[in-house]
């Protein structure tokens, strides 16, 4: 099972680390990262699941009989789109939250915050 | 034409963001969304007339076939979603024109509306796709478009809770496009209807499990259901009034469907509910959603962040009628997703009243309004008297209907829980009523409120004009929502239609 | 008049009130005449429909779920409520404007409103065909009742008024809703029938559990311990304490309870499964706690809502008993209990416009000076206590003859020390006003922060609007003694039909 199906635990370990990133760090642009991590591991283990022993890539030519899955592969293009356009909002976000805080810390921004409604 | 009318629900707003931006002006965008919102309208009670005898339409998008292709899927179990999601748009339309206008910079007006096209694209797209990975993408597309419309809140706390919002609910996508994936391992498949009829021949796989399990977390999320609710009353209680309304009303209940489809006709009762506890797993949290959500409530001191809280719990006693598993209970709880969002979208709407004429939505800056604004008062009255669930309002008919499945399944716990939250609720809408008439309104200071206002629009340039007067269709659409809300109480004929339809599509065994 | 355009009109006239009241702010004389209209056109519409209390007319009004149709029904329990409430409603009125004038209220439109929106939901309840619209008209009531309460807007007002909401919406959203979805889910119906809905669809255990639940449900009904909210509620204005005591708010409390204890269990089943007796013993203790509190009670108003405490436990005893006398007794009681109790805050209310005296051992005296209201205060005394011939004595017998047949000869007991008490709460009263001296410093009124008495001026009667009224229901004690069968006549033919 662990010999066989090492991808899937590669696969796990990767998306825990991503895990892990998104939620221990206060810094947003960290989150962000972890959260890619987290996402691409997940597309990983879509594309490992269209792998057909002894398969060829999914591309037809004479003599090969077997092919890998390619609806995965479609499948995980547009879901890495999505995966683009979830980064590129979340690092807009995170810049205009600069621009309104002066940091990117979490903590310190809520903190600024606090301290506002207590100056007020 | 009409037998393309359930691509029409989705393709219509989606040109309608391209067109937003396109347009130049942020009234001719103003507009489209208008066209695009009635157009939605039109088309879901076209559908719901086609659907209403309990035929069910597919239709294939761009002609292929179905297992390949993706298959569109209108039956009763979504009309009922569909027409609220036609109807808060119209209301959202007429309620932005003033709205949006004072809340959001002029230059970003049209780039709202696109946002807010999108927001509908993606919502009407979960509630219409027969297929599981579609379901992913508008999932996805509608939460990136709240993202963006939460972020553009007056305040600069709200870039802070969109953000958080945003990581917490990719989390959630990734985690339900995790849960699909397994379910495509096992059958090869993504089709709705192929893995309903796939799924048996493989149950008791351990990526059955999974799939059930991560299907479950990821749309938890999405619906805010305790304990995965933290980004909810940010979102809501800091986004402009027109996406708070729209959040409100339809946002978590989109994802609500999205379960019922999944656990009913995707996987089946037997899988979910009998041999895996996901029921009575949902029971629990969705009872502990009754209470946390109420009691969180009553301890708010900010009128839209309290309204976010009772969402949590009013989420709660949704997916508790789902977790019965029973058609009265999916009925009760179909019934609650419909008047739930009127109520909701009435007090949501009636918060952005008040903050345009406060500039704050605090509970403390409400202190006598009963007096100087009664219509709009009168309204978060009425409204939140189906919070409690008093008749004869709408909060009654399904808290009926869902104490009626609790007794009828012998949950005498649960009930004597959800009543429990109902007096919750008693106190948090009490709480309101004495600041709005009972308590003298603080010497309210014309010069201060105007610094006052300069100083958060500071913070966030150029967002925050206060402007006296409301406008004629904003309070129409308070009006109109509340005034629903009462007839959904003295007649709940309409929506309990809508609900028993839907409910016999999922737990009597139709095919999806 | 046809019943069933009458019952949607009994209903509505209210309704109407209640707007043209609004239409007419601002001119206090319409605004008085529209209350006093419609009132009286109820009232008329209502004794019209006395000859046909026994057709069964039933309103279906619409499917307010697919399986519950709200439906009007006309019956003669609620008839005798609906009379009271709608005979007893132009009579407050006429007393409310003296009153609310006298003492120069604010926000009289708002009271008047609300009154008229009160009085509908009361005919609501009373004219409901089954447990979902009584529900609605029960809720309606206690959320129209609840700005008269708080009508002062004072802190006090405002904690008393919030002690009156708390109180009944938690009983009636924690037990009273519950047990009706319970009946609804038992019985496959909502409808009230006679003889009941739970024949042979539950057992002992579950009858007794929902029973207590619908009487503790019931929270007008005052039962020990969810009765706090009555002397809460004394914060607000005389003609609303009236209201609350005798015309809507308690009455339609007892009503529900014998309505349920009648079309929804059916005496014969309650009797059989021994589901009601537990009931009996808080009514019989409520009864007695409730007199002996009110003894101890000098403010005149708490005294007379300790009273009305102990008198509705009689109704619910009545019920309890599930005996066709008891519960006969219970329907009467509810007519005399709220023409006597309503002659009592009338001349509470009285007292308090023409001299500003509040407590009963200020009242030394005062008999010479209000000769009307006091007499008409010791006739209604002498109703509840139950001496003839006066209204309150028919009950009292038909609850003895109850008891006696059920085997409760202690109940018997119980109701004559219930008696003894009344004797002690309300004759000092009248022994004080006519016997004994009148004190010194009876001028010191109120509006006199000095402390330096006034000079004395001569107490008068309160003015005519309020002092006609009261010695009208006065008289309606007395009249009521003789042909009070006929108030219960049909309702003791569909008891003996059952």
């Amino acid at each position: 099972m662990i010999a066989t199906h090492y991808t899937y635990w590669i696969i796990f370990g990767l998306m825990m680390i991503g895990l892990y990133a998104v939620m221990s760090h206060g810094n947003l642009v960290k989150k962000l990262i972890g959260l890619n991590v987290f996402q691409v591991a997940v597309f990983m283990f879509f594309i490992s699941l269209g792998r057909v022993d002894d398969g060829s890539p999914p591309i037809i030519t004479e003599g090969i009989d077997v092919y890998s899955h390619p609806l995965p592969h479609v499948l995980i293009l547009t879901a890495i789109v999505v995966g683009v356009a979830t980064t590129s909002v979340g690092v807009a976000i995170a810049i205009r939250i600069y621009e309104a805080y002066g940091t990117v810390e979490e903590d310190t921004a809520l903190a600024r915050d606090a301290a506002d409604e207590g100056a007020e | 034409m009409t037998s393309q009318l359930p691509a029409l629900q989705v393709v219509v707003p989606l040109l309608g963001a391209a067109g937003c931006v396109l347009l130049r002006s942020a009234f001719g965008a103003w507009v489209l969304f208008s066209v695009v919102a009635v157009a939605s309208l039109t088309t879901s009670v076209a559908l719901t007339v086609q659907v209403w005898d309990g035929d069910v339409i597919r239709y294939e998008m761009g002609g292929w076939p179905a297992p390949a292709g993706i298959e569109l899927l209108i039956d009763r179990a979504n009309v009922a979603v569909l027409l609220l999601l036609g109807v808060i748009a119209v209301i959202a339309a007429g309620y932005g024109r003033h709205s949006i206008e004072v809340e959001v910079p002029t230059r970003r007006i049209r780039m709202f509306y696109a946002a807010l096209c999108l927001l509908l694209t993606g919502l009407l797209g979960i509630t219409v796709t027969g297929d599981a990975f579609n379901l992913f993408v508008f999932l996805e597309i509608s939460s990136l478009s709240s993202y963006a419309l939460i972020a553009l809140g007056r305040r600069r706390r709200a870039l802070l809770a969109a953000f958080q919002y945003l990581v917490i609910g990719t989390v959630g996508g990734t985690f339900l496009l995790i849960g699909v994936g397994l379910a495509y391992s096992v059958t090869g498949t993504l089709n709705m209807a192929d893995l309903a009829e796939r799924l048996p021949a493989v149950v008791g796989n351990r990526a059955v499990t999974g799939a059930v399990v991560f299907i479950f977390v990821g749309l938890g999320i999405k619906m805010a259901l305790f304990p995965l609710h933290a980004w909810l009353p940010g979102a809501y209680s800091e986004a402009p009034s027109v996406v708070s309304i729209v959040l409100a009303a339809v946002g978590t209940k989109v994802a609500i469907y999205a379960f019922a489809r999944f656990a009913f006709t995707v996987f089946g009762i037997d899988v979910v509910f009998t041999d895996l506890p996901i029921g009575e797993a949902i029971l629990v949290v969705g009872s502990l959603a009754m209470l946390a959500g109420a009691a969180v409530a009553c301890f708010q001191q900010d009128f839209k962040r309290l309204l976010a809280w009772s969402s949590i719990g009013q989420v709660g006693m949704i997916v508790t009628g789902v977790g019965l598993a029973t058609a009265s209970g999916v009925s009760a709880a179909y019934l609650h997703i419909i008047n739930h969002a009127i109520i909701k979208g009435a007090l949501f709407a009636a918060a952005g009243v008040l903050l345009l004429r406060l500039g704050s939505t605090s509970l403390d800056s409400m202190a006598g309004l009963g007096r100087r604004m009664p219509l709009t008062f009168g309204a978060v009255v009425i409204a939140g008297l189906g919070l409690i669930g008093v008749p004869p309002t709408a909060g009654f008919a399904s808290k009926w209907a869902l104490a009626a499945a609790l007794v009828e399944d012998d949950q005498w716990l649960i009930l004597a829980i959800m009543l429990a939250s109902s007096l919750l609720a008693m106190v948090y809408v009490g709480r309101i009523v004495e600041v709005g008439w009972f308590r003298a309104p603080a010497k309210f200071d014309e010069q201060a409120a105007e610094s006052g206002e300069q100083a958060t629009a500071g913070a966030n340039p150029g967002v925050l004009r206060v402007r006296e007067q409301t406008s004629l269709l904003m309070a129409g659409s308070v009006a109109l929502l509340t005034g629903v809300s009462v007839y959904f109480g003295v007649d709940a004929s309409l929506p309990s239609n809508l609900a028993d339809g839907a409910a016999r599509i999922l737990t009597g065994g139709g095919a999806p | 008049m046809n019943p069933t355009l009458a019952l949607p009109l009994a209903v509505f006239l209210p309704l109407a009130g209640a707007t043209g009241v609004l239409l007419c702010r601002g001119r206090p004389n319409a605004r008085d005449a529209v209350s006093v209209a419609a009132g009286v056109a109820l009232a008329a519409v209502l004794i019209s429909l006395w000859p046909a209390a026994l057709d069964g007319a039933r309103v279906e009004l619409w499917a307010w779920l697919p399986n519950i149709t709200l439906t009007l029904e006309l019956e003669p329990l609620g008839l005798l409520f609906a009379t009271v409430a709608g005979v007893l409603w132009p009579v407050t009125t006429v007393y409310s404007i003296g009153y609310m004038r006298a003492n120069r209220e604010r926000n009289q439109t708002r009271f008047y409103a609300f009154f008229a929106l009160a009085i509908g939901a009361a005919q609501l309840i009373a004219m409901s065909g089954d447990l979902v619209t009584m529900f609605i008209g029960y809720e309606m009531l206690t959320l129209a009742t609840w700005p008269l309460v708080a009508h002062q807007g004072t802190a006090e007002a405002r904690r008393g008024a919030r002690t009156y909401l708390i109180i009944l919406l938690t009983t009636s959203i924690g037990l009273l809703l519950p047990a009706i979805v319970w009946t609804a889910v038992l019985a496959g119906t909502t409808q009230f029938a006679t003889g009941g809905v739970l024949v042979g669809e539950a057992g002992p255990v579950v009858l007794t559990l929902l029973y207590a639940m619908y009487l503790f449900g019931i929270g007008k009904v005052a039962l020990m311990p969810f009765h706090r909210w009555l002397p809460a509620a004394m914060v607000a204005p005389t003609p609303v304490s009236a209201l609350l005591h005798a015309v809507a708010v308690v009455k339609a409390g007892a009503f529900a309870v014998v309505k349920v204890t009648i079309y929804v269990f059916g005496l014969d089943t309650l009797a059989d499964s021994g589901g009601a007796d537990p009931m009996v013993w808080v009514a019989a203790i409520t009864l007695l706690v409730a007199g002996a509190i009110a003894v101890t009670r000098d403010d005149l108003k708490a005294r007379l809502a300790y009273s009305t405490i102990s008198q509705l436990a009689y109704i619910a005893l009545g019920a309890a008993l599930v005996d066709p006398d008891a519960v006969l007794e219970g329907a009467l009681h509810i007519a005399t209990h709220a023409v006597g109790k309503i002659t009592l805050f009338f001349c509470a209310g009285a007292i308090y416009v023409a001299t500003g005296l509040t407590r009963v051992s200020q009242l030394d005296g005062l008999g010479a000076r209000m000769p009307f209201t006091f007499a008409a205060f010791t006739l209604a005394s002498l109703s509840i206590i139950g001496l003839p011939p006066l209204a309150g004595t028919w009950d009292k017998i038909l609850l003895m003859e109850g008891a006696v047949n059920g085997d409760w000869t202690v109940l018997a007991g119980v109701i004559l020390v219930g008696s003894l008490l009344s004797i002690a709460y309300l004759l000092p009263v009248s022994v004080r006003a006519f016997l004994l001296p009148e004190r010194a410093a009876v001028g010191a009124v109120r509006d006199d922060p000095s402390g330096v008495p006034p000079p004395r001026v001569p107490i008068q009667e309160a003015p005519a609007s309020c002092v006609v009224p009261l010695c009208l229901t006065a008289l309606a004690c007395v009249a009521m003694f003789f042909f009070e069968y006929e108030l219960v006549e049909p309702l003791a033919r569909v008891l003996e039909g059952r």
